[in-house]
């Protein structure tokens, strides 16, 4: 009975209340996709030799276009499903609105905003559906989105390839193939809703990137006040003083950057997307608070528990993954309206593996994900994107090579984090076994 | 009835397909105080609870006899939505806490409090946010009803088990209707303090006016809290009794109590001249849900050594250690020769042989025929049964279907054939071909466990009598664990009764009931302790 493994109560009190510790070791440990990320950016920028105005304005211009796509990936992670494999399918519901507003010629920010409405019924009833197969296969959720994404798009190809012009009839050249019968491989934007979005309205990048850290700065430095007193709240302290060290180097990169008349300081970029982008952060920041938040940890913690408290755990699933698919929808018309050409039966394909990629780089696992990850993951993936070609260009003397690895990147980093997140689930497993004795 | 009961479930009877489980159990709970509900395992308490939980387990058979009433009106409970909502509320045995979860977030577990915003004024309540101060402030009021210092804003990831304990139980508390909390062995897992601590907390809960049901094995804590005590004992109520009114002892011969057939007229008397064959020192085993604690134990050639005790207090965890099926520490000395732990390989080349609890799971491949299943660990490990050509080997089909037949008639295997799938055997016949494939491996000493568990009493006596006669007849030493007690007592020569992960106590097979009832809760040292004495 006097079990001297097992801390008394009175012991307790002290032990439980974990005080913040920085163990740098861990922090690496848990961090490795991102840390060999950085190493790679790093020397792939020093191997590509491109002005720093080029690299920065592509970049600004890639996370406005990806990042609201990898961000509606949160979601289900958070109901424990996994990542989203299936936004492919979402991304299609987003391509079926964007070739009916084309069809019937609503050009700008009209056309984009109808685009968007329409595709939402489409994305709710795909992502019900995706809903409904996922809660039969618990468990093995990303294996099955994903090849749901695939057999969609065989749908999709029949759909576009074979009832246009027959059972659906399209009268319009512009878009079906000469033959009557199916849409056409690529359908120019130009005329549609290219820069809906951010044709809006355009500003200096860095301007805006020093208020926003001021903000930031305040806010934060306001946390680490109020969270430094508190003895729970504490645990949050490191994170809280790593928002204040950002933002703070945030503020000091954008004036020295402002002051240095190089032609860095002129880059400009989209507001509005990027705007929306914020506004999906702040509803994903405002879904956690709610009720349905909290049911989506609760079953993405534990299916049972929350099945006994009585949480329709079906339901909440299915809500979790319509949620992600309308989201991608959306995501996906920001993206085309950025790109200008629909690529009919190819601009969805590789939307599901690219978003996991870069979530991944980001530091995220199958069970967490943040914001935070999503846009740094968003920055360093598509970083990598952009100079790989040319230090491919510059280390072997032929571009195809970089975009040979870019690709080869992207589905080693799925491998290795997913490889990775197994091996630390069995390392903590072990940790505990040992633990108890 | 004169004074009004909280619960009281009259003359409950539940059969599982025409087998008795429950023949007309009373329980009446009384506000404001501890009715205790003891009885071994299968005695039918977890049934008893089903029904008042209206679990779907007891309706989707055929339901049960009896009448439940609460406050004095009977009541239907189709399901467990309708005992909440009468008030009743149950202590996990096993943890419904979310470890990523804070205090107040588990207590409030779907039961959030929640405020309206502008958005949920548009999409209704799900979009309500949780008003986290009034919720850390309810779930404060429940943890101070228990008298216990946690702060409710803290992680519940990395707590001792105890303090989840006490979370479950606040969450119970919490709810505002609850009048009778059932608590189903809730100090199991409490060290002792904790456990006293506990026992303030449920006196706290009881002045509030809440009736409580603690299903527990330890009588002293029953004897400490407990107003009225009800025994069962294979279904039946054996007693119902008021705790002023008896000891520890009587209710320990009345939980156990029971004939016993000897199956063979005499135990040896093997202390004599005991010959050690096995030493196993603090033995530690991480087997879930049946922890071994630092077991010392000896056991003798050629006897059969029972190892009994109730479920859960780590008795299967031994036999499975040694096996090197858990990780475990500690010394185990074969022959004077020290076992490596963890490497079943070795442990079966030195002579010791397993018969596993889990006959379907770990024991048989059940689409395989019965001689293949009879020779393979052989094969494995003696390499016996096997024709070699150079660098490739093949199964020597003769030899094994030879030696299949002789197990077959020796073990009076009841099948069409040697190649039938195992599968399609009964329980008992597939447990024999489990031995035979111990007895393939000429084993110095075999550990049996549970051989009976879920099979019929006709096969249950025809495996017993195996077991007795393997010992008798070729001298194997047979260690054998099991739930049932009067299995072991009518052919063991000692019985050893683990007892919270430790061994509480060696006995005789013929010793009295109440000693064996009292080593089982835990409570044979303490009494020994207060000098009263047993035989």
């Amino acid at each position: 009975m006097t079990d001297q493994n097992k801390p008394l109560l009175e012991d307790v009190k002290t032990s439980v209340i974990r005080k913040p510790t920085l163990n740098l070791k861990q922090i690496a440990f848990d961090n490795i996709v991102t840390i060999i990320f950085v190493v790679i950016c790093f020397f792939g920028l020093i191997l590509a030799k491109q002005p720093a105005a080029f690299v920065m304005n592509e970049l600004v211009l890639r996370i406005a276009r990806n990042s609201f796509l990898v961000l509606s990936l949160i979601i289900p992670v958070l109901a424990g499903m996994g990542l989203n494999f299936g936004i492919v399918i979402g991304a299609m519901a987003g391509q079926i609105a964007l070739i009916a507003v084309t069809h019937w010629q609503i050009t700008g920010m009209k056309g984009f905003l109808l685009a968007a409405l329409i595709s939402v019924p489409f994305a709710l009833l795909f992502g019900w559906l995706t809903g409904k197969i996922l809660n039969k296969t618990k468990g093995q959720e990303m294996i099955t989105s994903m090849i749901l994404g695939f057999f969609a798009m065989g749908l999709y190809q029949f759909l576009f390839l074979f009832l246009i012009g027959t059972l659906i009839p399209m009268d319009n050249p512009v878009l079906v193939l000469s033959g009557g019968v199916g849409i056409k491989n690529t359908i120019d934007l130009k005329d549609g809703i290219l820069y809906a979005l951010d044709g809006i309205y355009k500003t200096r990048f860095f301007p805006a990137l020093a208020g926003f850290s001021v903000i930031t700065a305040v806010f934060s430095l306001f946390k680490v006040f109020r969270v430094r007193k508190d003895e729970i709240e504490r645990v949050r302290l490191p994170k809280y003083l790593m928002y204040t060290v950002l933002s703070l180097t945030g503020i000091v990169f954008s004036v020295v950057v402002l002051n240095s008349k190089s032609l860095v300081a002129m880059i400009k970029f989209p507001v509005a997307t990027i705007f929306s982008i914020l506004m999906l952060c702040a509803f994903n920041l405002f879904i956690v608070r709610t009720k349905l938040g909290q049911d989506f940890r609760t079953v993405g913690q534990d299916m049972h528990v929350a099945k006994v408290s009585g949480i329709n755990v079906d339901r909440v699933r299915i809500i979790s993954i319509m949620i992600s698919t309308v989201l991608a929808a959306w995501g996906q018309l920001i993206f085309l309206q950025n790109i200008g050409t629909l690529n009919t039966y190819g601009s969805h394909e590789q939307v599901g593996m690219f978003a996991v990629a870069s979530i991944l780089i980001g530091g995220a696992s199958v069970n967490k994900a943040t914001i935070g990850q999503a846009i740094l993951g968003t920055t360093l993936f598509h970083l990598m994107f952009i100079i790989s070609p040319f230090a491919g260009k510059n280390l072997f003397g032929n571009a195809q090579i970089g975009e040979y690895f870019r690709v080869f990147v992207a589905y080693g980093v799925i491998g290795l984090s997913l490889g990775l997140h197994a091996w630390k689930t069995q390392i903590q497993a072990k940790r505990k076994q040992l633990g108890e004795e | 009835m004169s004074e009004p009961y909280v619960l009281s479930m009259q003359d409950i009877q539940k059969d599982y397909f025409g087998n008795k489980v429950l023949k007309g159990v009373t329980i009446n709970a009384r506000a404001g105080e501890v009715h205790a509900l003891l009885g071994e395992n299968g005695a039918g308490k977890s049934t008893l609870m089903n029904i008042l939980f209206g679990m779907p387990v007891i309706h989707s058979t055929g339901g049960y006899g009896g009448k439940i009433m609460i406050d004095g009106k009977e009541v239907q409970i189709k399901s467990p939505k309708d005992a909440m909502e009468h008030g009743i509320g149950m202590v996990h045995q096993e943890f419904m806490l979310i470890p990523g979860f804070t205090v107040t977030e588990n207590i409030k577990l779907n039961r959030e409090i929640l405020k309206s915003n502008v958005v949920s004024a548009l999409f209704g309540k799900s979009m309500k946010t949780l008003d986290r101060k009034a919720m850390n402030a309810d779930a404060r009021q429940a943890i101070d009803t228990l008298g216990v210092d946690i702060n409710e804003r803290q992680g519940v990831s990395g707590m001792p088990v105890g303090y989840m304990q006490f979370i479950e139980i606040a969450r119970e508390i919490d709810k505002k209707n609850v009048r009778l909390l059932v608590f189903d062995e809730p100090t199991a897992v409490l060290t002792e303090s904790e456990a006293d601590t506990l026992l303030a907390a449920m006196r706290r809960i009881c002045e509030a006016g809440i009736a409580i049901l603690f299903i527990t094995h330890r009588l002293e804590e029953v004897m400490a809290i407990a107003r009225d005590i009800t025994i069962l004992r294979d279904g039946e109520q054996v007693a119902a009794l008021e705790a002023a009114h008896t000891n520890v002892m009587e209710i320990a011969a009345m939980m156990v109590g029971r004939e016993i057939e000897a199956m063979h007229s005499e135990n040896r008397d093997v202390t004599k001249t005991p010959e050690i064959l096995m030493e196993i020192k603090d033995f530690k085993v991480q087997m879930p849900g049946e922890q071994v604690k630092g077991v010392s134990l000896e056991v003798h050639k050629g006897e059969i050594l029972g190892l009994g005790g109730l479920a859960g207090q780590g008795k299967i965890g031994i036999a499975n250690g040694i096996m090197g099926l858990y990780p475990s520490t500690g010394t185990v000395l074969f022959k004077g020769e020290a076992l490596p732990s963890s490497q079943p390989e070795v442990i079966l080349k030195k002579g010791i042989a397993f018969v596993s609890e889990d006959r379907r799971g770990v024991g048989l491949l059940l689409d395989s025929s019965i001689e293949d299943n009879i020779v393979i660990s052989s094969m494995h490990i003696h390499k016996r049964y096997i024709k070699k050509y150079g660098p490739v080997t093949q199964k020597n089909t003769g030899e094994i279907r030879d030696h299949a037949n002789r197990m077959i008639k020796d073990l009076d295997i009841r099948c069409t054939g040697p190649e039938q799938p195992s599968r399609r055997l009964s329980g008992g016949n597939q447990q024999k071909v489990c031995i035979a494939r111990a007895l393939t491996l000429n084993p110095e000493i075999l550990f049996v466990s549970e051989p009976t568990r879920g099979i019929d009493i006709g096969a249950k006596k025809l495996v017993l009598d195996t077991l007795i006669k393997l010992n008798r007849d070729h001298g194997m030493t047979i260690v054998m664990t099991s739930s049932e007690l009067a299995e072991l007592r009518s052919i063991c020569d000692r019985i050893a009764i683990v007892t919270e992960g430790k061994i509480e106590g060696v006995l005789a097979p013929n010793d009295s009931d109440a000693n064996f009832g009292l080593m089982m809760s835990g409570d044979y040292g303490k009494v020994i302790e207060k000098g009263e004495a047993i035989r």
